[in-house]
């Protein structure tokens, strides 16, 4: 399933490399001890550090060097055991020190992979380029004076880590679908929450076309793609800018293009050109950070079971199809939901009632799983009660739908509305008798050979039992009566 | 390795330096000058010589992941220029 862009003179190919800003969680910033949470008032978590007063020092955080450990591992990484921060040189307003601590020729990680799942059921292998430590910048706000902007520095310092991709990706879905797994091997590390909307996780995409099996084109950097819907539209959209300007005769200039969502379109970012002159240099004020094997290692303990490995486990232990399990592993806290009802129990049924009762009444209601008021071993209670026959699959529709207005425990409820499946086989003889003496016609019509009407018979001595009788006991009475 | 006057007017203005037409002919040849005793450091052959961030034979201090700083705004703020509901208000900047 290839991606191309069909032009006037022939088809061309997109070449897409990402780069990722992640907000590594931590309770402090990266070089300072002022806090790194969202939404505080402006500039109450800035120290003189974050400030850049004359004369404060950055001192590293541990725990953020650990999480970016942390990261490498997961995306199969190789740990650099030397890394230097660097100074990026660059002017403005929410920049107070004039230049960005970075990583640039010895990041903390290097190369790595992401294999990623395209919406036709195959997988890809999206390299790693590397992974570096930086600070984040401050926050301008541009839009409550009509000359002037407003600078909080509480993101100031913040630590960030940085993710660089191959140009290994090669369509817009592909795109997606590298930002979202890559989001949730972050989640699931617990290195960063992946939040887009509060800018915890921001992308940047390079961009170039070229005729298939040609060299790479010149590239753009479309910054200000902050969602999936905005990373597949930017992908279309200046792709097919490119692809018109080099079909017109013209070229590609190399520069920084901004997405404008609104309108659809990317347009120059001039202004940065002359800004692009970095001048980087080892910070005088860091020594470069040494890493003992001992320390990743220990690192290395730590790793959750990732997304991909659970995923196999899960078709392997529970016979779960891919895109089941797929579902199941997107968010940690469902998958682990999951395990917990399956745990003992039929593992298509769990998934059954996980995805399709569950995760469907929740999204509904614009809800996650962290939200249900159905505890997973209520949910688990409840397929307990289908296994061992006190209560029928159908009626259990309607306990679970009872479950999710109450919470309250599905025995309970069997209890407290009379629902227990009826197996007395007398019991359901006596109704069997009552609807087969009440339809002579279609038992007569069922005898000369209408097989169908089978079905007409259980929904009545369902109905009649209201719903509580057994389906299995049913079918046999009914079998052995009407072929009489 | 040598620089022309052109270089230094882009050096200087990338470091927001202002520097008029007198300041670049003075300063052209004394960059000059320190680019030339680099480039004699350069001659020397350093292949086999790890790089050398500091002579005391320290390791970078790290610190602990904890709440010690910030909760200071009125510091932060007060040498600003101009200052609102606890933001820098500064010219306006915007793509």
């Amino acid at each position: 399933m290839t991606y191309q862009i069909q032009g006037e003179q022939g088809t061309w190919e997109v070449v897409i490399g990402m780069e990722v800003h992640a907000q590594v969680i931590a309770e402090s910033k990266l070089f300072s001890g002022a806090a790194a949470s969202f939404g505080a008032e402006p500039n109450s978590q800035v120290s003189l550090v974050d400030a850049a007063m004359p004369g404060m020092l950055p001192v590293l955080n541990e725990y953020c060097v650990e999480q970016a450990i942390r990261t490498g591992l997961g995306l199969n990484a190789k740990i650099n055991k030397t890394s230097v921060f660097e100074r990026k040189n660059y002017f403005y307003p929410d920049l107070p020190q004039g230049y960005q601590i970075s990583q640039f020729l010895h990041p903390i990680v290097g190369k790595g992979e992401i294999e990623i799942d395209l919406p036709d059921g195959t997988t890809k292998t999206i390299g790693i380029t590397r992974l570096h430590l930086e600070q984040d910048a401050g926050k301008s706000v541009h839009d409550q004076h009509p000359t002037k902007s407003y600078v909080d520095l509480n993101r100031s310092g913040c630590a960030l880590m940085e993710i660089v991709s191959e140009p290994d990706i090669r369509s817009p879905d592909e795109a997606t679908a590298y930002l979202s797994k890559l989001r949730m091997i972050l989640r699931y590390l617990d290195t960063c929450d992946g939040n887009m909307e509060e800018g915890s996780m921001r992308a940047d995409v390079n961009i170039s076309v070229r005729k298939p099996g040609a060299g790479y084109g010149t590239r753009c950097e479309v910054k200000n793609v902050n969602s999936l819907k905005a990373v597949q539209q930017a992908i279309e959209y200046e792709a097919q800018r490119q692809v018109e300007i080099i079909e017109g005769g013209g070229k590609i200039d190399q520069e920084t293009r901004l997405w404008d969502p609104a309108k659809g379109e990317t347009r120059s970012m001039r202004s940065k050109e002359e800004a692009h002159d970095y001048r980087y240099f080892p910070d005088p004020d860091l020594l470069p950070l040494h890493l003992a094997d001992s320390w990743i290692e220990r690192v290395r303990e730590t790793l959750p079971e990732l997304p991909d490995q659970k995923k196999h486990r899960f078709m392997k232990d529970f016979g779960l199809s891919a895109y089941d399990a797929n579902v199941l592993i997107a968010e940690r806290a469902r998958a682990d939901y999951f395990e917990i009802v399956a745990k003992g129990r039929d593992g298509k049924m769990a998934a059954n009632w996980v995805l399709n009762e569950l995760l469907g009444a929740l999204n509904k209601d614009g809800k996650s799983i962290t939200d249900s008021v159905i505890a997973a071993g209520q949910l688990g209670a409840l397929i307990d009660l289908i296994s061992d026959n006190t209560i029928s699959g159908k009626i259990a529709k309607d306990v679970f739908a009872e479950m999710y207005k109450s919470g309250k425990d599905p025995a309970e409820i069997v209890e407290e509305k009379g629902l227990k499946q009826v197996t007395d086989t007398g019991a359901i003889e006596k109704i069997v008798d009552e609807v087969i003496a009440e339809n002579p016609d279609n038992v007569a019509a069922y005898r000369s050979g209408k097989d169908k009407l089978f079905g007409f018979f259980v929904g009545q001595v369902m109905k009649k039992s209201q719903g509580k009788a057994n389906p299995n006991i049913i079918n046999e009475l009914l079998k052995k009566k009407l072929s009489l | 390795m040598s620089i022309d006057k052109n270089t230094v007017r882009k050096v200087a203005s990338l470091a927001r330096l202002e520097i008029d037409e007198a300041g670049l002919e003075k300063m052209t040849p004394k960059l000059n000058g320190i680019l030339q005793w680099i480039e004699q450091l350069q001659a020397l052959n350093t292949d086999n010589v790890e790089p050398l961030a500091n002579v005391a034979n320290i390791e970078l201090k790290l610190r602990a992941d904890a709440l010690t700083d910030g909760n200071c705004a009125d510091k932060v703020l007060a040498n600003a220029p101009e200052t609102t509901a606890g933001y820098f208000v500064v010219p306006k900047v915007v793509e």
